[in-house]
């Protein structure tokens, strides 16, 4: 299927006072309905400016190049009213990191749902009958709907905040960290719904940093190092074949698979060494030529001279 | 060893969290304890660090009673237990350098290379020191938290979830710090099954805590002799 999202050699930097930091550097990938994208990597490596560039959500220092394309439409160059009245909540939605605090307590879960679906679907007659409708979609007895968010547990709040990315029936579902802190059954049920929203014929991009998480539910994985995206293929190749090093390194870092830590430190964005910046944390470092430009190997894209696969010549 | 026998704790006295919880403690062996979001980890976690009271229950510390919690307890038992909690940035002072974070236990005048000491240990670059807690990544800021802990000298490191904001690599790294300590006894509290097997000797799962007092004593005696086992 064609992509609904295209995103074309994006880069985000933030200039401060007495550096850059490079954020998000040349990422290109397409998001198709159907799909579901788990974006992957250890914190600070630009995931969510990413998703935050997808939105046009950036602070107002971040200088962004590239583009993003929306169907036709150049979110990158469009203007905050576009955005706002166009594409957030209507053809791009958010779920947010935690649940718990993107509610507002003050106020039960149907009267913020109600209050979404107006705003973003006004030909909506019956508000209460789409609500608990939204609510059976995402596995939420409607009931529910009319308590306060401190009477909800993790795993209804998470419904909710689902439920309000539904209310504009967006084309693209994008997910920040939804399942940090949650406990194992939880992280399952979150990333099952979103798997079935792309089921449903939906893109779904999913930023997380649970790799079992991940794996349970992509269909595609991009793996995030030092703002760049390193790997990027079909989720079940990549996961039981990772040729980059970073991408095996990260994966044998899980509990489930030795549970080796990856040495040394993510290195600082303001500060991103020249050519690749995974070598000197890389157990090839020594007989590698340091050219990370991305290319396509049969049917991945990699960046990195020396992976770990027999089949490419260096 | 630190011991907790027939714990019942919680937040107003009808509706005990923790019921009847017992569970020992000892230097050189690491327990995990499972269980689900919201079954009472984090209560058990405060009332072994002395930072909650229990309404009944014992705790003992190194052979002693412990009778007084939160601002009462001495500090010479308190520097025995060292705590990190799940959500590092919650638990430090935004204003502070990851320096000051990591001194904050230490003995008062204490030198400087003591705080350098502990960075170390725990894998934090001198440059990252320099930073507040904004400029540093969740596991760098965990280490932190870490480092903090372990420098008021305890025998006992109580860990909160300690991982679960963290990604893989980060946690793996954090973890191999505290199993280097076979010096400790630690509890880890998680609701990931995998990561506890993957490091502590031995994971007991949240309803095998509860048990009559007598009983738990006794279970604690028989285990002893085959804590060896699980040594290298």
């Amino acid at each position: 299927m064609t992509a609904v999202l295209s995103v074309q050699n994006l880069s985000v930097r933030f200039r401060l006072r007495d550096a850059i930091v490079q954020a998000v550097t040349d990422v290109s990938f397409e998001l198709a309905p159907g799909r579901l994208l788990a974006l992957v990597g250890e914190s600070g490596c630009g995931k969510s400016v990413l998703a935050a560039a997808l939105l046009g959500l950036l602070p107002g220092n971040a200088e962004v190049r590239g583009r993003v394309l929306l169907g036709e439409e150049d979110l990158s160059a469009a203007d905050e009213r576009t955005l706002a009245r166009r594409v957030r909540g209507r053809r791009v939605a958010l779920v947010p990191q935690s649940a718990a605090t993107a509610l507002t307590p003050v106020r039960t879960a149907r009267s913020q749902l109600v209050e979404t679906l107006k705003t973003l679907r006004p030909d909506v007659r019956d508000l209460d009958a789409e609500a608990d409708r939204l609510a059976e979609r995402v596995g939420l007895p409607p009931a529910d709907l009319d308590r306060y968010p401190h009477e909800l547990s993790g795993g209804m709040a998470q419904r909710v905040v689902l439920a309000l990315a539904l209310a504009g029936d967006p084309q693209v579902v994008l997910a920040d960290e939804p399942t940090t802190g949650l406990d194992r059954p939880l992280v399952d049920r979150t990333v099952d719904a979103l798997r079935e929203l792309a089921d449903d014929g939906r893109a779904v991009l999913l930023i997380t940093h649970d790799l079992a998480a991940a794996e349970r539910v992509a269909t595609d994985v991009a793996v995030m190092y030092a703002s760049r995206i390193v790997e990027h293929g079909p989720a079940e190749e990549v996961f039981t074949d990772p040729w980059h090093p970073y991408t095996r390194g990260l994966l044998e870092a899980t509990p489930a698979r030795g549970f080796r830590p990856l040495p040394g430190h993510p290195p600082d964005l303001s500060a991103l060494p020249e050519g690749c910046a995974f070598r000197p944390r890389c157990p090839r470092r020594d007989t590698c030529t340091d050219d990370p430009a991305p290319r396509r190997v049969a049917g991945r894209m990699l960046a990195c001279a020396h992976p770990a696969t027999e089949e490419v010549s260096c | 060893m630190l011991s907790a026998t027939g714990l019942v704790a919680g937040y107003g006295k009808d509706r005990p969290v923790l019921n009847g919880v017992s569970l020992t403690l000892e230097p050189g062996r690491t327990i995990g304890v499972l269980g689900p979001s919201g079954c009472g980890k984090s209560t058990l976690i405060r009332v072994l660090a002395l930072l909650h009271k229990p309404d009944a229950g014992q705790i003992h510390l190194d052979g002693e009673p412990v009778r007084r919690f939160r601002y009462a307890a001495p500090a010479e038992l308190r520097r025995r237990i060292g705590v990190v909690f799940q959500h590092p940035r919650a638990s430090v002072d935004p204003r502070h350098t990851l320096r000051r974070i990591v001194a904050a236990h230490l003995p008062a005048g204490a030198a400087p290379e003591e705080t350098d000491r502990l960075a170390e240990q725990v894998g934090l670059t001198p440059d990252l020191l320099r930073r507040r807690p904004h400029e540093v990544s969740d596991g760098q800021l965990q280490r932190a938290c870490l480092a903090r802990a372990l420098g008021s000298g305890p025998r006992y490191l109580l860990c909160d979830e300690m991982t679960a904001m963290l990604d893989a690599s980060s946690a793996a790294a954090l973890v191999h710090l505290i199993r280097t300590r076979r010096d400790l006894g630690v509890l880890m509290v998680s609701h990931d099954a995998d990561l506890l097997d993957a490091c502590c000797d031995q994971t007991l799962r949240w309803h095998e805590l509860t048990s009559t007092p007598s009983e738990a004593v006794s279970h604690g005696r028989n285990r002893a002799p085959v804590a060896g086992m699980f040594r290298e």
